[in-house]
């Protein structure tokens, strides 16, 4: 690849006419990239560094002596547990939530003349400005009264309701596109409701099924409120969770502080990079209108 | 509570008109509408209901009347919680929005390294608000961070230890993690905006700014309300990040309503209290989000609508 050539943003072609001279955006946005990349580049590296080694040297050099004793350290924090745990809550609460969530965005756009359906939607809509702090309390006081307190469950059952609003909102947009004919004549052949979902929908809906997917886990793989109000033994905790804990047991240590917020982010970049075309298609459709 | 679906087959479908069919399908709404209503609407009435009874997060709840509205009114905790939030809603947005719209049209245009910057662009949405909050605690160290790494003296500071700055960096930091998100949106509304408009500006004499003005913005003018929306009410709900980048502090110079309620809930159990400032947070929110589609002027077919 070329060095960074600002010049080709001058050449005058009809193809290249938007971006010719937009001088202003194009070095923001390089400097920008620059300071997004700064702190990621800099946990990364400290992760590889001893103790004394992130003292002396300067702090965004690269380890002199690159080491995996932080990461040896953090994985013998019971690292795995908290992983599996998160693991165990993402998949959880993204599976049921986006299966209901599709179940419902096709009722509501097959029955969008049914009165009853329509408000069913809008109550949806509405969900959408609830914030999880807003109703963190009684959703406490809910877990507490089913005994569910202190366990993955607690934390799985909110973030199942609270993946819904969005979810059904992008998959009708979706299913609103498929057009009426193929309804009709999977109609015509007889299939059912149930059938049509699946056999007509759930194929033509797959890239939207996927985005939310992704950005659903994302959240919820990222979540620290509900955790933190909702368990409450090291057992129960999860990365998130684990993290503000971890950075409490090292104290000063950063580089196993550092080697923590890394091996908490990997797995959440391989999924970006297994689905990273869709999820970014479909947020920028979903909400670039 | 479970989420099995009814079994598939229904005997008794011979459906014409579309109102029939209205029927059949509306079950299939209801797996979604159950776990909906159980932790996202009554819990939600559950806030207002707990707003007027005393409970310490344990023992029994009773039902008080307007004490509790009158202990959270009546605490100054409350107006200053307000007044940091409203602070670093009116910052955040003011220090995004341009930036966003900038890097937006930037990243828009053709180019060879559009795809590389929107990948990288995103990281920072990957990250857990906890881990980018330690990150930055590390790395604004005033003796080991940042200021002696890049050997500038001036960013030798007590980022974390003084109120100002405190505000300043949290403002930044939530920038670092939003701004890449709301410029992919503005990508998305720039490319979506006919060639033929510049065109025609272009052959009227128009300059790349003037074209910007009169035509760009114009025609974003609805993704900046629906970004504007996400990020003002998005503002009202910032909690993991600030509490574990400041934890409210120094004192309670970023004590924001969400962190003072979890407080006053979670760590001083007065339930009662936190309750209505849950409610607070909800009206609030529910105001901004109005009045912005107001000043959108777009009315009811916006696909936000409940934003």
């Amino acid at each position: 690849m070329a060095t960074i050539d600002t010049g080709a943003h001058r050449r005058i072609t009809p193809a290249r006419r938007k971006a010719r001279s937009n001088w202003l955006g194009g070095t923001f946005g390089w400097v920008w990239l620059l300071i997004v990349m700064l702190p990621i580049y800099w946990i990364v590296i400290t992760s590889f560094k001893t103790q004394a080694n992130y003292f002396v040297t300067n702090t965004f050099a690269p380890p002199s002596t690159p080491t995996l004793d932080n990461y040896r350290s953090v994985i013998e924090n019971d690292f795995v547990r908290y992983f599996l745990n998160s693991m165990v809550v993402t998949v959880g609460a993204v599976v049921p939530a986006v299966v209901i969530s599709f179940m419902a965005a096709y009722g509501i756009v097959r029955a969008a003349r049914d009165r009853r359906v329509r408000s069913i939607n809008s109550l949806f809509l509405t969900g959408l400005a609830i914030p999880l702090q807003a109703v963190i309390i009684p959703v406490y006081l809910i877990i507490i009264r089913l005994e569910m307190y202190d366990t993955l469950l607690a934390i799985i059952l909110p973030s199942i309701a609270f993946a819904i609003p969005l979810s059904v909102l992008v998959l009708a947009n979706f299913i609103r596109d498929v057009p009426r004919e193929l309804f009709e004549s999977m109609r015509m052949d007889g299939a059912t409701e149930w059938g049509t979902l699946w056999r007509l929908a759930f194929p033509l809906t797959r890239p939207a099924l996927v985005t939310v997917t992704i950005y659903n886990a994302l959240a919820i793989w990222n979540g620290f409120l509900l955790p933190l109000v909702l368990t409450q033994s090291p057992e129960q905790r999860t990365m998130p969770l684990a993290l503000w804990t971890f950075q409490g047991q090292f104290g000063i240590n950063v580089p196993a502080i550092a080697a923590s917020v890394t091996l908490t982010t990997i797995p959440i970049v391989l999924l970006y990079a297994v689905g990273r075309r869709q999820l970014l298609s479909g947020l920028t459709a979903g909400f670039g209108k | 509570m479970t989420t099995l679906a009814p079994p598939a087959v229904r005997v008794d479908q011979v459906p014409t008109a579309s109102r029939e069919r209205g029927g059949s399908v509306l079950w299939m709404t209801m797996p979604a509408l159950l776990m909906f209503l159980a932790f996202g609407l009554i819990p939600l009435l559950g806030a207002l209901g707990l707003s007027f009874t005393t409970w310490d997060g344990i023992g029994d709840i009773r039902p008080t009347g307007l004490t509790s509205w009158k202990a959270a009114l009546s605490d100054p905790g409350l107006p200053h919680a307000l007044g940091i939030t409203f602070q670093i809603m009116f910052l955040s947005w003011l220090v995004q929005t341009p930036l966003s719209i900038l890097i937006g049209v930037f990243i828009a245009a053709r180019h060879r390294y559009r795809g590389l910057l929107a990948v990288l662009y995103f990281i920072p949405l990957l990250l857990s608000s906890a881990a980018i909050s330690i990150t930055y605690k590390a790395m604004l160290d005033p003796n080991f961070g940042i200021g002696s790494g890049l050997g500038i003296s001036a960013l030798n500071q007590d980022w974390l230890g003084d109120p100002t700055l405190a505000m300043g960096v949290l403002i930044f930091v939530v920038s670092w993690q939003f701004i890449p998100f709301h410029s992919l949106i503005y990508q998305g509304a720039v490319r979506q905006i006919p060639i033929a408009l510049y065109e025609a500006a272009q052959i009227d004499g128009a300059g790349r700014l003037r074209q910007f003005f009169l035509i760009t913005l114009p025609q974003i003018k609805y993704t900046i309300i629906t970004s504007s929306t996400l990020m003002v009410v998005g503002s009202l709900t910032f909690f993991d990040l600030i509490y574990v980048l400041t934890a409210g502090g120094p004192g309670d110079a970023t004590r924001a309503l969400a962190l003072e309620m979890y407080q006053k809930g979670f760590m001083a159990n007065l339930m009662g209290p936190a309750s209505c400032i849950a409610v607070i947070l909800v009206l609030v929110g529910v105001a901004l989000a109005q009045l912005l589609r107001r000043l959108g002027g777009r009315g009811d077919e916006s696909q936000m609508e409940g934003m």
